[in-house]
């Protein structure tokens, strides 16, 4: 009895020291979809966390996890690292939406960001970024760009942001160059080079002289090289190794100054549950550099239109703009509220194919 | 939908590509299995072979020297598992699965420095004249160099089971190793030799993944080719024909369904996607109704006291 009380206590105090300890350091937790190395999304994340531990130095320390497949495994992995004495844990794919909020109810003293979710809690905030204004812009210098009229997409998963990221680049090719078509495959993946690649392949032999991607490697863009003629954009990440030829521009997440706030609203003790949805106006979306690839006049365009959608001018959902089967969405003049774009199900008019249910 | 945008040459082309990797790995591992080992480690092979390769290539800008790196790398890795199966008797099952976690980890710890690089690229061999006739031109004869490898390697597996004296006695070890042993074979010596040129076949498929198809380093991106592989080489009834047989249709009916999507085919996208899988299987378990069957002694553990 004595021996057991003895060694509760003993336990209980390396415990409150173990706390002690770890209450001067806040820990920043990471959950990645792929390896760090895969040269774009989840390569960018890490490049956010690492700027975490440059802007504060001995204040934080940063654990991360690599390649946690979506679905019941992280649930596994959140609660390992919760369990571990995280303060703040960063989710960075859709996939992880239920897993974390599941999590979080565990651990209401922890606090959880979702990347590209719409679920919150008390201790779950959810972020993610506009990528389709980036994407509006890509569509612009396709449009332009492209000979063949036919510009290939490879898509991931069919979820809005996805579906989001079609129906912008779309809108902008047509804008254009009335003639342009998209062809799309659907790779069920966020990062699979040798599917990446093949997918690149199979639309370049389809004739797309432009390929856009929403998948996280840099395989369509080596196919992309060696077809040749053909033009790709860096998604997620500059992929600037591609560059000037075949990725001509690309979309950047810049992740930092946002992991750094949140990090320092869990060290102030002011930290909400919020719902950040940023574009190109905070720079948390970026364009990548336009090489010189395209023509000034595009270049210019593009710009243009960077700036119009930053200073909050242009919006890419304007009407007018019907849905897929010819029903009306956006009357003239009218801009898509952020409920519909969060949830978009639908292929605007032009589109061919199914949307995979 | 619009199917005339689907070019049959080059789909065929392509499918030649796309089924390189899981055949080479298919083959080494026919080898192994037809030697009585099951060796489960294909895709951590293939893996260490894809990263072994692509730093030998980048660092001394000649993709052969990659691919005979690839081998290597390959081939030292089951040399792991031949000492951990047949010096220390381990089971094969275990072995195997460590052998592929194992090499998955060893090739992410390699591959740290070289995410984003380049390799050199692998010319394709234009043969004159023959690569200029219609269709039959660009489907056979303007490939890269590996593509003909796989498929002299096919031939050369076949030739080698089926008529030589080393394929009589790698089969006798693999149907029976106490006989085989009790005929004076090195059972032994036998299999690790099989489990070498398995490794570096595996190597050879992982790396013509990483300077070939893709071509660049990535983590974890043979993405489960070996274990297609391994299953490619049960259905094919652990004959090289079929091996061949069922690594091109896997890699037919998966360029042919990114193609159908391109072209948008009106079928769910979903059917579409397991289409490579359910096929190949459907087609090599129709043909493997011969009663064909694995070498009797596959993944029995041998040791010449028993």
């Amino acid at each position: 009895m004595k021996l057991t009380r003895l060694l509760t206590g003993a336990a209980l105090a390396l415990g409150l020291a173990g706390a002690a300890v770890a209450d001067d350091k806040t820990k920043v937790g990471f959950i990645y979809v792929g390896p760090i190395g895969d040269g774009g999304w989840t390569y960018e994340h890490d490049k956010g966390r690492l700027a975490v531990e440059e802007h504060f130095g001995d204040k934080v320390e940063t654990v991360y996890q690599e390649s946690v497949p979506e679905g019941a495994d992280a649930e596994r992995a959140i609660t390992q690292m919760a369990l571990q004495g995280a303060d703040l844990i960063f989710t960075t794919s859709f996939g992880y939406m239920d897993p974390t909020v599941n999590v979080a109810a565990k651990f209401p003293n922890v606090k959880f960001e979702h990347a590209t979710g719409y679920k919150t809690a008390d201790n779950v905030s959810t972020y993610s970024a506009r990528f389709y204004e980036g994407r509006a812009i890509q569509g612009h210098i396709a449009g332009k760009m492209t000979k063949s009229n036919i510009i290939g997409y490879i898509a991931s998963y069919p979820i809005p942001e996805v579906i989001r990221g079609i129906n912008s680049a779309y809108i902008h090719a047509k804008k254009v160059n009335p003639d342009v078509e998209f062809k799309i495959i659907w790779a069920f993946t966020w990062f699979d080079p040798a599917k990446e690649a093949d997918a690149a392949t199979a639309l370049i032999e389809q004739g797309a002289d432009v390929i856009l991607q929403h998948t996280d490697s840099t395989a369509p863009q080596a196919a992309a090289e060696k077809a040749g003629g053909v033009i790709t954009f860096g998604q997620a990440s500059d992929m600037s190794e591609y560059a000037p030829f075949p990725r001509v521009s690309s979309i950047i997440d810049n992740w930092a100054p946002y992991y750094i706030a949140r990090t320092q609203a869990v060290m102030d003790g002011t930290w909400e549950s919020v719902q950040t949805w940023d574009g190109i106006s905070t720079g948390m979306v970026g364009i990548g550099e336009i090489t010189d690839a395209v023509p000034e006049d595009v270049k210019a365009e593009a710009l243009a239109m960077k700036a119009a959608i930053a200073a909050g001018e242009y919006h890419p959902f304007t009407g007018p703009l019907k849905k897929q089967d010819g029903s009306d969405w956006l009357a003239e003049g009218k801009v898509a509220d952020d409920g519909t774009l969060l949830g978009m199900n639908f292929y605007v008019e032009g589109l061919t194919g199914e949307i995979p249910q | 939908m619009d199917l005339s945008s689907i070019s049959p040459t080059l789909l065929l082309a392509s499918l030649m590509v796309a089924a390189t990797p899981i055949l080479l790995a298919a083959l080494g591992e026919l080898v192994v299995e037809r030697a009585g080992v099951l060796n489960l480690g294909v895709e951590g092979m293939m893996i260490t072979g894809a990263i072994c390769g692509f730093a030998i290539a980048v660092n001394t800008g000649s993709p052969l020297l990659g691919f005979a790196a690839a081998a290597v790398g390959g081939a030292l890795l089951s040399l792991l598992f031949a000492l951990l199966t047949q010096i220390a008797l381990a089971n094969h099952v275990a072995s195997g699965l460590a052998l592929t976690l194992f090499g998955l980890g060893l090739s992410a710890l390699l591959g740290q420095g070289y995410v984003g690089i380049k390799p050199p690229p692998t010319g394709k061999l234009d043969i004159p004249l023959l690569s200029d006739i219609p269709f039959f031109g660009p489907v056979l004869f303007s490939h890269d160099i590996m593509v003909y490898v796989g498929l002299a390697l096919t031939l050369a597996v076949w030739v080698m089971l089926k008529h030589t004296r080393i394929g009589l006695i790698l089969r006798a070890v693999g149907e029976n190793h106490d006989a085989a042993h009790a005929l004076g074979y090195k059972v032994v010596r036998v299999r690790i030799m099989a489990i070498l040129f398995g490794g570096a076949c595996a190597g050879l498929g992982g790396a013509y993944i990483s300077l070939i198809r893709v071509p660049q380093w990535t983590e974890g991106m043979t993405a489960g080719a070996g274990w297609i592989a391994l299953a490619l080489v049960v259905f094919a009834s652990w004959k090289a024909g079929r091996v061949l047989l069922g690594a091109y249709l896997f890699g037919g009916v998966t360029v042919l369904q990114l193609n159908l999507q391109a072209a948008g085919v009106a079928l769910p996208v979903e059917y579409l996607s397991m289409s490579p899988y359910v096929i190949t299987i459907l087609v090599l378990v129709i043909m493997s109704a011969d009663r064909s069957r694995a070498p009797a002694s596959l993944g029995r553990t041998f040791h010449a006291s028993g």
